[in-house]
């Protein structure tokens, strides 16, 4: 066990390496950040150069990642152009996102598992159809769309919830914003469970425990759930990561003050430290995310525990 | 002791329900009789694997519908003025967020641009990055990921450690950084972009279906007769790779149109003055109290154009392989 | 034979009386169990005999209630347990009887058993669904059960999972969870033929013996003609949904009055024909689906007549304990 955590580790290492130099080179190689940084003012020639230095920015593209890479190590990720430091930024922004991404997940894991287990034990009835093809519609539905009819419905026009989240966005303000971020996502669970409720309802052991004169309850609580379960836990955990890095949309519809926003403000405004910044940071959480699923998978699975 | 009950012996055993030894098997067989004519069966030869999924195809409703809109929709893009007489690009702001009138039976938007004809001409720019996207990520990821999977050792590795590394960005807050630095409003940086980020997945699809199709005897057996790496991989295994990869990039398609709206929704994709579906929803976005409707008929035509093509690709992986129903 | 098998009704354990069950697939329907008759009483094994699509399997998960519906249905008949129906009862009654009374043994243990369980709570679990016992107690028998079946250091083993075990280890937990709560009858469909040669013996001793200790009714499912000779008493053979022959074993194996069991026996190799060509039945058996005409066997038959192609034989009596679905028993008996 020990030995394979430290393998995974080992594993994810190139894989940050590559993600964050990539980000790296858009931002800094393809970008101007000194000519963001003065907008449409000339810079003065002395403070360019004297900024310049300070990011490292005269020198090679390899070196500034390496100078950076040791920051981010230490704790520092460096100040934005407003002299604010974007630990400070983090620090605001995280919790509101994460809080987000937790309503996200519970819904595709109450909704989600739900349907797909009710369509996936009545395969080929009318339930099972009209799940499968209302999740393909919401899959069809790009977030913006259904982030904005659905505020517009609820929000305004019969005032079920709030249309907007204040920055302090306390869970029962997320309610909405989080179902709109995990609605393409619950689908997808949705799918998955039913497809591997389908398939492992027909396994031998389902059979055994039926012929072990188990009630039907029992068969599918105990037996079949544990073992359909296995795949749709893995892509929640792997969704983790994406839903952080999604959040970017529901965020601005409902005006969240949370990672999507910060990045957006900063993107916009070419603040090439708080990019680079929040991108590493969601790549560590998606990289986080998919060891746990692997350790998850484990325990969940006797069969490669030991393999 | 030779066993006069070999199930190898009897071809008649595998489209026999029941007594496999099992009630599971008696419903998987029951489902190959579906798709396994006999010999003498239906038409009197057996099958292939694309004529046999067309046989299916044709009469599902959903690949019917769906096609007939795909259809409708590339024959709008090449020919938006076939039923939109204006020009997209002619707006009265006097007219600005009005509701249905004669001739215009959508309304108008926030400049006072006639919402139909605006809606319309958004079919282009979606369909051109939906199509050119997926052209490009099918190419690069099927080639990199068939020759991945053929040749394997170092290649192999490299590759699905260049794809991990991609599949380690957010597709959306990569899109950002990258379009951000990008002043071109057309199609071709999104093209770009998508195709950037898009290959890896077709990569493995490709890949693990190449590395199946290698396994199966009669490519082996090819290999024995002393046929070359590139006959067999454009005679025997591509023919057999391909299916996957189509209804994976049929799928991504829709999903690309989505991104691409997304995109310009976010102001880092296509800008005026070309017409998307994504812009005038944004557009849209901070009237939706007042007018909704400038919202719904771009966000409307968006959802059924991703929901055609997403449908599409779910009728051809049923008809193609009847297991993953 | 009818009479026969009323006055033994009150010893015999299970008397399946015409059973029909039939698969409804969107290409037609096939006929997998076509009048199936046969009685177990206690301590008897009855060997089930027959290839794939004979309807061995699917007449046994009838008896047991399992089959998959749809598509498959029973249509007729009757399957009684000590004189009860099994198809007109409750479904609740039904399922206290299942693994309780009537136990099932399957042929692969490695998917019958559940992966994600340790064969400990797989066991425990008989205990604590039929008999309310706690959990503690329920690890207790399980223990027990897998020290009956020679699982070595079972109590350490009841942590393990399924495949952490051979698969003659794994076939004696099957073994060990049928027997847990002392049923009166064990199906066991094709127990020992997903093992080694050496361990399937192995395994179908413990059970013989088991079955001996515990005065069990057997219903022995296989197409191994070698296994039925050492532990049955009788044997059933079936041939597309049909009971073709049924005979005490030896009767059977000296005399056989069905030319297809003939036909069976004969491809069986044997050491003192060595060098002359194996026998095999020529021909496949008949698609469930268009079953022909007469006498299910008729296009394989080597005696086959006229009649045989236009009436479908029933079961004649061939001597007391015996019958043969064969217009021409007498000849082919003689033949022997």
């Amino acid at each position: 066990m020990g030995r394979y955590v430290i393998r995974r580790l080992l594993q994810m290492i190139p894989v940050f390496i590559g993600s964050t130099f990539l980000i790296f080179f858009m931002v800094y190689a393809l970008g101007d950040p000194i000519a963001a940084l003065f907008g449409d003012k000339a810079p003065d020639p002395a403070t360019a150069a004297r900024i310049r230095k300070d990011l490292y920015l005269d020198e090679p593209l390899w070196k500034q990642y390496l100078h950076y890479m040791r920051q981010i190590l230490t704790g520092d990720f460096g100040t934005a152009f407003n002299g604010q430091q974007v630990t400070e930024l983090m620090k605001s922004a995280f919790p509101v996102t994460l809080r987000l991404t937790i309503v996200a997940l519970l819904f595709e894991i109450l909704v989600g598992i739900t349907l797909g287990v009710l369509s996936g034990l009545r395969r080929g009835r009318s339930v099972d159809t009209s799940v499968l093809l209302l999740t393909l519609i919401v899959v069809s539905i790009p977030t913006f769309v259904s982030g904005y009819v659905l505020q517009y419905l609820l929000g305004v026009k019969w005032g079920w919830v709030s249309p907007s989240v204040s920055p302090a966005a306390p869970f029962d303000e997320l309610i909405l914003p989080g179902l709109v971020l995990a609605l393409t996502s619950l689908a997808y669970v949705t799918r998955l469970t039913r497809t591997s409720i389908a398939e492992n309802s027909r396994a031998d052991y389902v059979r055994t425990a039926v012929a072990k004169g188990l009630s039907r309850r029992r068969v599918v609580t105990r037996h079949l759930l544990r073992n359909s379960l296995i795949p749709v836990v893995t892509f929640i955990g792997t969704d983790i990561g994406a839903l952080m890095g999604g959040a970017i949309v529901t965020e601005r519809i409902f005006n969240i003050h949370g990672v999507g926003y910060q990045l957006y403000q900063g993107i916009l405004r070419q603040n090439s430290p708080t990019v680079v910044g929040f991108v590493t940071v969601l790549v560590i959480v998606f990289l986080l995310a998919n060891l746990l699923v692997d350790l998850l998978y484990a325990v969940l699975d006797p069969r490669i525990r030991y393999a | 002791m030779p066993d006069p009950f070999d199930p190898k012996l009897d071809p008649q055993a595998t489209i026999t329900p029941g007594d496999g030894g099992a009630s599971t098997l008696a419903t998987s067989e029951g489902e190959s009789l579906e798709k396994e004519p006999p010999p003498g069966g239906a038409d009197g030869k057996p099958r292939s694997l694309w004529s046999d999924a067309w046989h299916d195809l044709r009469r599902n409703p959903v690949f019917l519908v769906s096609g007939l809109v795909i259809l409708f929709l590339v024959l709008i893009a090449i020919r938006p003025g076939l039923i939109a007489s204006g020009n997209p690009l002619s707006c009265n702001l006097a007219k600005a967020g009005q509701g249905s009138q004669p001739g215009h039976p959508f309304g108008f938007d926030t400049q006072g641009c006639d919402v139909y004809t605006r809606t319309v001409y958004g079919a282009r720019a979606s369909i051109a990055v939906g199509v050119c996207a997926t052209t490009g990520a099918a190419l690069l990821g099927s080639v990199l990921g068939g020759l991945a999977g053929f040749f394997g050792s170092w290649w192999d590795g490299m590759l699905s450690r260049v794809a991990d590394i991609f599949f380690g960005i957010p597709i959306i807050l990569g899109g950002l950084v990258f379009l951000s630095v990008v002043t071109s409003g057309s199609v071709w940086p999104v093209v770009g972009f998508i195709v950037l980020l898009g290959w890896p997945q077709i990569s493995r699809i490709a890949r693990g279906s190449v590395v199946t199709a290698k396994q199966h005897d009669y490519v082996q057996a090819a290999r024995a007769l002393g046929a070359g790496s590139g006959r067999m991989l454009l005679r025997h295994i591509a023919p057999n790779a391909v299916a996957p990869v189509i209804v994976v990039a049929t799928i991504a398609l829709g999903t690309y149109i989505a991104l691409e709206a997304t995109l310009s929704f976010l102001g880092v994709g296509l800008k005026p003055p070309t017409v998307s579906w994504g812009i005038d929803i944004s557009n849209a976005s901070t009237q939706i109290r007042n007018a909704p409707h400038m919202l719904l008929w771009p966000a409307g035509a968006l959802s059924v154009t991703v929901l055609a093509f997403i449908m599409l690709g779910d009728a051809v992986r049923d008809a193609l392989d009847p297991k993953l129903r | 034979m009818e009479r026969r098998m009323d006055q033994q009704q009150t010893k015999n354990l299970l008397d399946v009386r015409d059973l029909r069950v039939e698969f409804r697939t969107r290409d037609g329907v096939a006929k997998a169990v076509n009048g199936v008759t046969y009685s177990v009483a206690a301590g008897e094994t009855l060997a089930v005999l027959g290839e794939s699509g004979s309807g061995k399997s699917v007449t046994a998960q009838a008896v047991m209630g399992i089959l998959d519906s749809p598509p498959g249905f029973v249509t007729g008949g009757e399957v009684l347990f000590r004189g009860e129906d099994l198809l007109t009862m409750g479904a609740e009654s039904r399922r206290r009887l299942r693994g309780a009374k009537i136990a099932m043994i399957f042929q692969d243990a490695l998917s019958s058993l559940n992966p994600v369980m340790t064969v400990g709570a797989q066991l425990a679990e008989m205990y604590v669904v039929h008999q309310g016992m706690t959990r503690k107690d329920a690890r207790a028998r399980a223990a027990q059960l897998m020290d009956r079946v020679r699982i070595p250091a079972a109590q350490e083993r009841l942590r393990d999972y399924p495949h952490q075990f051979s698969g003659g280890m794994r076939q004696r937990i099957m073994i060990a969870m049928a027997l847990a709560l002392e049923p009166d009858l064990i199906i066991a469909d094709e127990p020992t033929t997903a093992l080694d040669v050496t361990v399937q013996a192995q395994v179908m001793d413990l059970l013989a013996e088991l079955q001996r200790e515990y005065n069990m009714g057997l219903i022995l499912i296989t197409h191994d003609l070698g296994v039925v000779a050492d532990v049955a008493d009788r044997i059933a053979v079936m041939y597309a949904g049909r009971i073709v022959e049924t005979a005490p074993v030896h009767e059977l194996y000296a005399a056989p009055a069905h030319p297809y069991t003939r036909g069976l026996l004969d491809s069986i190799p044997r050491l003192d024909q060595k060098g002359r060509a194996l026998y095999a039945i020529k021909g496949l058996p008949p698609s469930l689906t268009d079953i022909p005409p007469g006498c299910p066997f008729n296009p394989r038959c080597p005696r086959a007549q006229d009649i045989c192609r236009t009436d479908r034989p029933p079961l004649f009596t061939v001597a007391p304990g015996r019958a043969s679905a064969c217009h021409f028993w007498k000849d082919t008996l003689d033949e022997s």
